[in-house]
Parts: C-alpha cells; structure tokens; sequence
C-alpha cells in the first residue's frame, strides 16, 4: 500500500508552496549541484594549470620517462615509467589481495563459527580504518626487515625466473615491498564487497546443492562462486582502484628511480602518486604544474578503473 | 465539526495509467461509510485522494472535483497541507513516530508544525485525544514512554489519537485493522461507532463482516476488467448493499462468488 | 534445482547410491583429526627446524600450514575419498587465508603499540618541534594534534551540510536527470585518488592566491572533497532506511514536507547519520598525501590559525619524521602513530555509543 518511493512530485499548485518548503527544498537541491561544481572545477582547474607546462614541455609527456621539470628553461618530462610503475604497483597488490579476500570472506560467511564471525568481520574492517601513512611507517619499519631475507631467498631459487631477477635490494625496499602493502590496504575492501554477495546467495541455490550431496566446497563452487562472480570482480576494480591512487605507502617504502623495470627485487619504479608526494615540495619553475600534469593521467586512469567497476557492480544488481 | 464530502467525476491517474475511472459520490456527515471491493481496485486511492495523500506517489494526478462542505480541495488557491489538516488519516500498519513518546505521539501534528502550546494546553489535549481513542485508561500513567514500545492494537488507537488531537472534520481510515488481532479489532471497531458522533468517517476494509457491522453507507468497487481502471460499481444503505444490491457484480462479491 | 530443506537428508542419500563409485559410505576420518594432526605437525616440524638450526616462528607457521594441507589431503584421500579430500584442502586454504589477513593487523597493531609507547607521553602531547633540531632528543606532536583537530573539524564543518543535504536531496526531492547525474558523479567523486584532491586545491590556491600559499584551510577543503562522497553515500543510505509509512503519518497530519524531513526521517535517522559521519572522520583523519601539497610538511611551531602559514598534522608528521630517518625520528613517528590510531579508534568507539544511545527504543 505504502511502497511508494520517497521522493515526491506533489502537483501543488505553484502560489501555494511554502517559504520553508521552498527554502529547504533549494538548498537540498543546491548542495546537490555544488558537487557536481566541485568535480567540474576538479577537472577544469587540473586542466588550466597543467597545461603551462605542457606546452611548454619539449619531450614527449607520455612516452618519455625523465623528469626535468624544475625549471623555466625548456622543461623535459615524461609520465611513462610513472604510470607504468602505478599499474605494476597495483597489479601486484590486486594479484596478491584478490584470492585471499576471496578466502576470508569464505571463511566469514561459510566456515566461521556464527558466534564470532561478526567478531571476525570486525577485525578485517578494522584493516580498512588503519591509515595509510601508518601502513607506510609498519612498511618500512618492520615488514620489510622481514622480506628482505626472503627476497635473497627468493632470487637465490627463483631467479631465473625474470621477475626475480637479482641483484636482489638488500633493503628490501622494492615494487614488491610497496605491493605488498597495497594489498593488505585493498584486502578489506575486496572482502567486504565478496562477503555481501555470498550473504546473498539464496539459501534455496545453496541447500539444492548440498541436497545433491555436495561437500561444503562443491557447494561453494556450484552455488555461491557462480552467483558472487560480478560481485567478486567489482570488488576487485574498486580495490584496483584505490591501489592505483594510494601515495604515502609507495612513497615510503620504495627507492625511487624513474625507469620502466620489471625486476620486482630490485630498487626502482615509481609511481605517480608517490612522485608527486616526494617532488612537491621541492618543485619551482615549471614543477608544480607538471606534477598537475601527472595527477590528471592519475585521475583518469582512477576514473576509468572505477566506472567499469561501478558497471559491473551495476550489472549484477539487475541480474541479481 | 463533521463536514460532508460530495466527489463528482473524479479520475486518478498513475502517469498515463488510468487506476480510478469517474467516481461521484456523496458521503454524509456524522456517518460511516465503508469501501469494499477485491484488492487492487482502486478503492485505497481513491481514498487518498480525499486528503489528497495521493500527490505523495511520483506522477499521481486526479481530474474531477471533491467538495469539503462546497470549498473545493483541488481548488487552485488550496493548500494540500491545510487539507490533511482537515481531512485526517489513519493507515494499515500503525506508525508511531519512533522517536517520540507517547505523549508526544498525541500531539505530533502541533508539534512538528512548530506551534506553541502551553503546557495545561498540551495535557488537556493529550488527554481529551486519548480519551477520544479509548486508550487514556491503558497508557495515563507511562505517558513518557516510547509509542513504540505499545501492543499493536494500542499503538493503531494512539494513531486515532494522534489524528483527531489535529481536530479535523473528516477521518479517513484505510484498512486500520488488517494488521491487529480481533480483539485490537474490536475495541477499533467500538472506538469507530463512538467517533462517528462528531466525524464524517470513511474506511476501507477487505472484511466485509466489518463493513456490515460498523458502517452506515456501503460502496463497492471492482476493476472493469484485468488491466482496466477500477470503477464505483454500487453504493448504499448498507442494510440493503449486503441483502438486496441492485447491481449483479455486487451480489457476486458480497456472496463470495467472483465473477 | 531447489529442493525443500527437510528433503536434503533422502536426496543425499539417493545421490549416494546413484553414485557408487564416487561417494563410498565407507570409511571418514574422526572429527578430531584435523586438530590432532595440526598439532603434531607443528610439533614435528618445531623440532625439525631446531635440529636444521633454522628456528623461525614465521617459518615454522608456514611449514606447518604446508605440511598439513598435504597429509590432511592424502589422509582423506586413502580413507575417504578425492572429493571429501578436496573439500578439506579448501577448507585449510580458507582458513589459512584467513590467518593471513591477521599477520598484518595484528603485527601492525603490536609495532605500533609497542614502539609507540617508547615515546609517547604527556610532554610528546604537550610540546611542539620549535626549536627543537632533528636529531634532538626532546620535541612533540602537540602541533600536530592540534593541526588534525583544526584541519578535519573545519573538513567536517564544510562536508557534513553539504553531503548531508545532498543525501536529503536524493532521497527526498530527487529526480530525473539530475539525481541520475549526482549519484553518478558521487560515486566517481568515491574514486577520486586523494593526491588528486591536493592537486586540485593546489591548483585552485594559484589562481586565487598565487603560488606556493599553504595553511590549513586548504588541507580542510582537500580533505572536504574525499569525505563529501563518503558522508553523502552514509546518509543516503540511513534515510533510505527510514520507513515511508512515517513520513506518510506526518502528511496526514498536516505537516509539510519540509517539516516531516526536518523532524521525522532525519531524528529517526539520526543514529546511523551520526555514525556514518563518524566513520567519514575516521577515514580523512589519516589522510596525508593532500595535506603535504595543501597544508606544507615542514611547520614546527604550534599554529592554530587556519588562514595564515602552514601547519602541521599527525599523518604528515609521522611523513616528515620518517623522511628525517634518524632512530629519534622514528621513535617521534611511532609515538605519533600511536596517537592517530588512538584517535581513530576513539571515532570508532563514539560511532557505535552514539549509535546505541540515539537508536530509536521500543521500551
């Protein structure tokens, strides 16, 4: 009777409404509109203040790799190690927290006691509230102390593989430290959005396998993996994409240099946002706006990763 | 204080869907009028176009007139909040304000419209409110308590309460005991008999015992057809809606054969 | 492919005899094994790796995880049979996930704690780094704290009306075009990195003020662009949850709708508005990256004034002082890890109070 939906279009007659009706139906409607102000004037100013540099820029902005901003003399820049070091960097974090966010929303929904999986839920959200620079200091405070060791370990057995490739850092301060740390960021947010689809797997889907005589497992794969596919994906690109963003666990974990390299042992790459981070302080001449620069193909790479993940998500809750 | 409702040719419209097709009626002052009929015909929003409730739904429109005592309730000049303030409603599921108590419950419609009262003022109307519900005995002595924390019964009485402490003319009741148990029902049932000597009363029910024994005036509604507007097919004296309906439709629903 | 529930128990039975082969009712190991088993291997392989001198308890963990992920599945696999021995590997797989989302909570939590508490005391709360040279022992955070207080308490000023109403407009008032619109640039708005929103405060600052302006305005208005999104969505979501049969109440009563939004939905929301706002604070507090560019990373003395000269907070402190490098520097980061993370917590633990106390009561 009374599920209609909340927003209203009463035909009042127009001389009728109320001052305060008005009023407050305006300033609903305005703040509105000031985000959708707020996120033009964050494209349009990036724009407007990027472009003094670019034109001014005498390499090539994407397909060159120095970084020879900071001057007012015929600036030389490039984002190509940058943004191929932002991609490295989240692709491992996305490589590594994916399956295990699967595992442990498995865990939350379908093997944990009932009586302390909300308990459980809890601690994995509580990863999601530690901030990022903390994760940083424990990065390169403690963690990579324990990696570097495994690294040697690891080139030492494995080294003909080309990812492995030594010589191996001995500070442990390499893409696969700050990878590392980038998937613990991103697990919680993969887990919550695997774990709200498995809730939502129809009990029926679940007890027809099991009625079949499927083991636990069986049942996970016929019913709920099938059923938390899209979920499972759309979880991923949203993690990908604050991967792809995150500045001070890169910034304070990895030796920076600027080229494109694929030996994750080793010292090397850089992302954007840590770039900006590191070189904003110390930018003069044309410096600031090139890092601008840089921020923009950062946005869009964030912005492209995101909506197709908003599609996907999207797409399941129509089918679902 | 009760005043009399005259609707003549009045269509509702969903966006382009036609739901109620040419209603005209008249509904007397101090008297019951029941709405019966299957479900989806039409007879709740027809309802709710009396105070005009409907305007709530995204792209509900009516045509046609309702006359409040000859002030039309669609005039151009009209406010749709002095209407409901006119024209009170009580609904399915009882819906206390959570967050308020008991008391505070009473008086909602004066509160929320930021008026003034002074405290004897308030408990006076608390209690004349309550007492016209039939609830002052059961709730006067926990009157700072949550609504919510009442039986269903009780809390669909302080509904009552909440809406006649607005004092309008007119209270309209769509099926108010569908939710409560029989005897919440009839002590809802009593408290109907006793308003009706100071409000106009219209109700909705889908149990037709009800209608037969609260109401003075029956009409029943029906769809004309799957997919067709639901139409006003017969209205009465309920005596004789219920032993001699002029109309075949009629006879067919009120005996339990469909047709 | 839906059966009843009280039918599983035939149909698997059924399936069983259908399927001779695959699903043998014979033999299925104890329900202690797994326990057992996981307690001897750790035994075992806590001796085998003193005798091999390699004692390691992260080692140890992993050895054992592997081992016994290995004589479970060969376990089950000669007493019951290759399906049940799939669904215990997964199983141990699942858990041991599960143990490896700890290792990090739970190491981070422990450093932090412990090499925190080395420094942080009432005079690191109590003083500030003016003055005081890198390397010296002596200086605090107060400046810092003091900058995250002044930094998101004007963040929040300006987010939580402007998200708040936002919600309010979607919900209440939106529709057409333009509430298609905001919700989709509120979820790209989610997504925007926060290094981007310095920039765009940056970039906004030179073309008011010039180059090279920071203070603490600028932080707040950075931070205000990542918590808008956050507060809109946790808004929108609680008034969502409101139901329409109060808001219909209120009509009938006579009141407008102005009215009924301002004191039906948002005071029977108001718990789960207080504590999405709550967690959105939680969120910005240890934002670090936008106030580098916005708010400057090198202020030392204590500055209140959020319009005149840069000024500190606990994020970029712990930064700068890690950046320093020398041991003093990392003791003053960890003491100020400490506190952000108290602080967090603290958010945390007011959200759920709040959300007790304000929760509407039945009794």
């Amino acid at each position: 009777m009374t599920t209609t939906d909340p927003s209203t279009t009463a035909h009042v007659p127009r001389g009728k409404r109320r001052i305060g009706d008005v009023v407050f139906a305006n300033s609903a409607r305005g703040s509105g509109i000031l985000i959708l102000v707020i996120l033009a004037g964050v494209a349009a100013f990036l724009v407007a203040q990027s472009f003094d540099s670019l034109t001014a820029n005498t390499a090539n902005f994407l397909t060159t790799s120095e970084w020879d901003a900071n001057t007012r003399e015929a600036p030389a820049f490039g984002v190509l190690a940058l943004a191929f070091g932002t991609v490295l960097g989240a692709a491992i974090a996305l490589v590594l927290a994916t399956p295990v966010a699967i595992g442990i929303a498995l865990f939350i929904v379908y093997y944990a006691p009932r009586r302390i999986a909300a308990v459980l839920g809890y601690l994995v959200d509580l990863l999601a509230a530690i901030p990022s620079v903390v994760y940083g200091l424990w990065g390169i405070g403690w963690l990579v102390v324990q990696l570097a060791p495994f690294y040697t370990w690891l080139e030492t057995y494995f080294g003909w593989f080309p990812l492995f490739a030594g010589p191996v850092s001995t500070t442990g301060r390499t893409m696969l430290s700050a990878g590392i740390v980038l998937a613990v960021m991103i697990l919680p947010i993969i887990t919550a959005m695997s774990r709200d689809v498995f809730l939502q797997v129809p009990q029926s889907h679940r007890e027809a396998a099991l009625a079949l005589g499927a083991t636990r497992w069986e049942m996970i794969r016929m019913a709920v993996i099938p059923f938390g596919r899209p979920g499972i994906i759309g979880g991923a690109m949203l993690g990908l994409g604050r991967a792809l963003g995150e500045t001070m666990a890169v910034a304070m974990i990895l030796s920076p240099s600027l080229v494109v390299s694929w030996f994750l042992l080793q010292s090397g790459n850089q992302t954007i946002a840590a770039h900006i981070a590191l070189q904003y302080p110390e930018a003069t001449g044309y410096g600031v706006s090139a890092l601008i620069a840089a921020g923009l193909v950062l946005f869009a790479i964030t912005l492209l990763v995101n909506m197709a993940a908003r599609f996907v998500v999207s797409r399941r809750k129509e089918f679902a | 204080m009760a005043k009399r409702i005259d609707v003549s040719g009045l269509h509702v419209y969903y966006g382009d869907f036609l739901a109620v097709e040419d209603v005209s009626m008249t509904i007397e002052p101090r008297s019951v009028t029941a709405f019966i009929g299957s479900s989806g015909c039409g007879k709740s929003t027809f309802l709710r176009t009396l105070n005009r409730m409907h305007e709530v739904t995204p792209g509900a429109r009516v045509q046609g007139k309702v006359l409040l005592d000859d002030q039309d309730v669609y005039g151009s000049e009209v406010d749709p909040v002095a209407v409901r303030r006119e024209v009170g409603m009580v609904f399915q599921r009882p819906n206390p304000f959570p967050t308020m108590s008991i008391y505070d419950n009473v008086i909602a419609g004066a509160k929320l419209n930021n008026q003034r009262l002074n405290k004897s003022a308030a408990d006076d109307l608390v209690e004349r409110s309550l007492r016209g519900a039939n609830l002052w005995e059961e709730v006067k002595d926990r009157l700072g308590r949550p609504g919510a924390g009442l039986s269903g019964g009780q809390q669909q009485r302080l509904c009552i309460a909440r809406a006649i402490a607005v004092e309008p003319s007119v209270l309209l009741m769509d099926e108010p005991c569908s939710a409560l148990d029989p005897i919440s029902t009839l002590a809802i049932e009593d408290l109907i008999s006793e308003l009706k000597e100071n409000y106009t009363i219209v109700i909705v029910t889908h149990n037709m015992q009800q209608a037969a024994r609260v109401s003075d005036v029956t009409a029943f509604f029906n769809l004309a057809g799957t997919g067709k507007p639901g139409k006003l097919i017969e209205m009465g004296e309920t005596n004789k809606i219920f032993t001699k309906p002029e109309k075949k439709e009629t006879e067919n629903y009120i005996t339990g054969r469909f047709g | 492919m839906s059966a009843p529930t009280q039918l599983s128990e035939p149909i698997a039975e059924d399936a069983r005899m259908a399927a001779p082969n695959t699903l043998s009712l014979g033999g299925s190991l104890p329900r202690f094994t797994p326990p057992v088993t996981l307690a001897v291997l750790l035994l075992v392989s806590a001796g085998a790796l003193f005798l091999l001198d390699a004692w390691n308890p992260a080692v140890l963990v992993i050895v054992t995880a592997v081992a016994y992920m290995v004589v479970i599945t060969l376990a089950s696999v000669i007493v019951e049979n290759s399906r049940k021995a799939k669904d215990r590997l997964v199983t141990a797989v699942v858990y041991v996930c599960f143990g490896i989302a700890m290792v990090p909570l739970v190491s981070l939590l422990w450093t932090v704690l412990a090499e925190g508490i080395v420094r942080l005391d009432g005079y690191f709360l109590s003083v500030s780094m003016n003055g005081v040279t890198p390397s010296m022992d002596a200086g605090g955070a107060y400046h810092a704290v003091l900058g995250t207080l002044v930094i998101t308490g004007i963040a929040a000023l300006i987010s939580v009306p402007i998200g708040l109403m936002t919600a309010i407009y979607l919900v209440e008032y939106g529709r057409g075009r333009l509430k298609t619109a905001i919700t989709f640039f509120v979820d790209v708005m989610t997504g925007i990195p926060s290094i981007v929103a310095g920039l765009f405060v940056v970039a906004l600052w030179i073309m008011i003020f010039g180059p090279g302006e920071t203070n603490g305005l600028a932080g707040a208005i950075s931070l205000s662009v990542l918590m808008i999104p956050v507060v809109v969505r946790s808004c929108e979501e609680m008034l969502r949850l409101v139901p329409n049969e109060l808001r219909e109440a209120s009509y009938a009563l006579g009141v407008p709708k102005w009215l009924t939004v301002l004191k039906v939905v948002l005071p029977t929301a108001i718990a789960g508005i207080t504590t999405g706002i709550m967690l959105a604070l939680a969120r910005v507090i240890g934002e670090t990256a936008p106030l580098i560019l916005t708010a400057g990373s090198s202020a030392v003395a204590i500055n209140a004034n959020p319009v005149e000269g840069q000024m500190m907070s606990l994020p970029v402190f712990i930064y700068s002082q890690v950046r320093m490098g020398g041991a003093i520097n990392y003791e003053r980061a960890w003491a100020a890890a400490l506190t952000l993370i108290a602080i967090v917590m603290l958010l945390f633990f007011v959200a759920r109070l709040v959300s007790r106390f304000f929760a509407p009561k039945a009794r």
